[in-house]
């Protein structure tokens, strides 16, 4: 017996018409799939890259690396306006901002970036505004060579670029009413940040699996919790009270505990001290009204909201007054690089600083055990002894991400034979 | 001796400061997985002992500009933090099946 209503077909899976058969990895072990996704999703979708916070002033500039489309980014305030280049000089190639190892992300603040070769200058515009020796050259229009645009634009606070020369949807078109539904949420007082990064050996799409699922929380964290709470926990399974799917993105709310009411038998006792877990800080700041958009489901209590942005990005809201995010930045077709941030509003006190130090450090505990699956299950999958793996209900996500992929990479191929 | 790294009211745990009064995190992680687990149950028990009053004690600072041991103190109590999981949940320094998985965090609160 479902402890919460589903949808009146009977499943979310048949709520959201996605089949109920099982459903094959081949997209996460086929190098050529790999390359179809390159060109159909990470040069066509809007990507996220960082927030506002990370430019705070004129000339605040930031990389990117986006291995997936085969090229670097540099993110830089010009002004009010944050814009976005490929991080290469007109003049011979060379990559234009860097320190010591060209693949390493940087940031810092400048007046103007200046190649490393020859000396080449462009503005925070992108306008090159320097050539060395420049009676040497041929026919060199200054006004027509400057730094390659990318398109940029900013959503709350959340940096975007998109890779195409023409983006078929504004941002906002693309982020559809359900993720835009956040709009007015606080997230520009969470300024306390953790980050995180790693380099994971699977596919990307498997640690997105990973963290779209709860199914496996009972099981996999089981001793993340005393026996008196894993004990229930494992023997009544997860059940979300709620999933929601816009276009390509989609949502899942799971219900809330009041962590300071429970006895203290079901709960860590470094939790007690801290007052504080894996659902973060028990004493969550003030942040007035609540945009609509957030806890859609109604759901009482509430725990979270994990909107899982098409194609790689994650924004996830708790309860209790803070986010974090996911990105997961593919490398091959069995690699990726995996980063998530905690976002906190900045403690008043040493108490509340511990308490996000507990939040955090749980959140690496937790992190670690999920991507220590991640590896053992690519290899099995390349192994392709099996065909296909039946999916539960509340692997409905799971579902929904592998067939908006097909869906972009088929419409990709459909366009790019018209127009061969 | 020189001088003591904490508060006189928390002598009780000089004997782990020198070695976990640790300003960063991958310090304090990797700090734990090269210990051995009876060294971090005694500085598990000893720290959980007086972990309010330490909490109390650095409570009275403004976060910035906090005198020195209290920030010893700090540092700390993120060490009795990170040595808990394997404490009160692993019985091991590490995270079960979590060999070849890492997780390292490259942007951290500078207290």
């Amino acid at each position: 017996m479902a402890r919460w209503p589903k949808p009146q077909e009977g499943s979310w899976t048949e709520h959201f018409g996605l089949g109920t058969e099982p459903i094959s990895y081949e997209d996460s072990v086929s190098p050529d799939f790999y390359e179809l996704e390159r060109e159909a999703i990470f040069k066509r979708a809007w990507l996220n890259v960082g927030r506002v916070e990370q430019l705070p002033r004129h000339g605040s500039y930031f990389i990117k690396e986006i291995a997936v489309a085969g090229t670097s980014v540099v993110l830089v305030r010009d002004g009010e306006d944050i814009r976005g280049f490929h991080n290469v000089c007109r003049h011979r190639g060379n990559k234009l901002v860097w320190n010591d190892y060209p693949g390493e992300e940087v940031s810092g603040v400048c007046r103007q970036f200046v190649c490393k070769y020859h000396g080449w200058r462009y503005g925070t515009d992108g306008q090159l505004t320097f050539v060395q020796q420049e009676g040497e050259f041929f026919d060199l229009d200054k006004s027509q060579t400057g730094l390659i645009p990318v398109h940029c634009e900013v959503w709350e606070g959340f940096v975007f670029i998109n890779l195409a020369e023409e983006p078929p949807q504004s941002l906002r078109e693309f982020l559809g009413p359900m993720v835009t539904g956040l709009g007015g949420y606080p997230f520009g007082l969470m300024t306390e940040r953790f980050t995180y990064r790693a380099e994971i050996e699977s596919n990307w799409k498997l640690y997105m699996d990973a963290f779209q699922e709860f199914y496996h929380a009972p099981v996999l964290h089981q001793k993340q919790t005393p026996p008196d709470w894993s004990g229930p926990a494992l023997k009544n399974g997860f059940e979300a009270p709620h999933y929601q799917i816009d276009g390509p993105h989609r949502l899942v709310s799971t219900a809330g505990i009041r962590l300071y009411e429970l006895p203290p038998n079901m709960r860590k006792p470094i939790e007690g001290l801290t007052r504080s877990g894996n659902f973060g800080p028990w004493e969550a700041p003030e942040l007035g009204e609540m945009p609509a958009g957030l806890n859609p489901g109604n759901c009482e209590p509430w725990g979270l909201d994990s909107f899982q942005m098409f194609p790689n990005f994650t924004i996830l809201i708790w309860s209790l007054g803070w986010y974090l995010t996911y990105h997961y930045w593919p490398t091959s077709y069995n690699t990726h690089v995996f980063e998530s941030t905690l976002y906190f509003v900045p403690p008043k006190t040493a108490r509340e600083r511990l308490a996000l130090e507990m939040a955090a450090t749980t959140f690496k505990e937790f992190g670690l055990q999920d991507a220590n699956t991640l590896e053992a299950t690519q290899t099995m999958l390349e192994s392709q002894v099996i065909d296909t793996f039946p999916l539960c209900d509340q692997e409905v996500l799971c579902r929904h991400l592998h067939k908006v992929t097909k869906e972009w990479v088929d419409d990709y191929q459909r366009e790019t034979e018209v127009t061969i | 001796m020189s001088t003591p790294l904490l508060p006189a009211e928390f002598s009780d745990l000089e004997p782990f400061a020198a070695k976990w009064c640790l300003a960063t995190e991958a310090e304090r992680y990797s700090t734990r997985l090269t210990s051995s687990m009876e060294e971090m149950q005694a500085f598990y028990d000893a720290a959980m002992a007086i972990g309010e009053e330490a909490i109390a004690y650095c409570d009275q600072f403004p976060l910035t500009g906090m005198p020195d041991q209290a920030v010893n103190l700090m540092h700390l109590l993120y060490s009795l933090i990170a040595i808990s999981f394997a404490i009160e949940c692993w019985s091991q320094p590490r995270v079960p099946d979590s060999g070849a998985a890492y997780l390292d965090l490259i942007v951290e609160p500078t207290l």
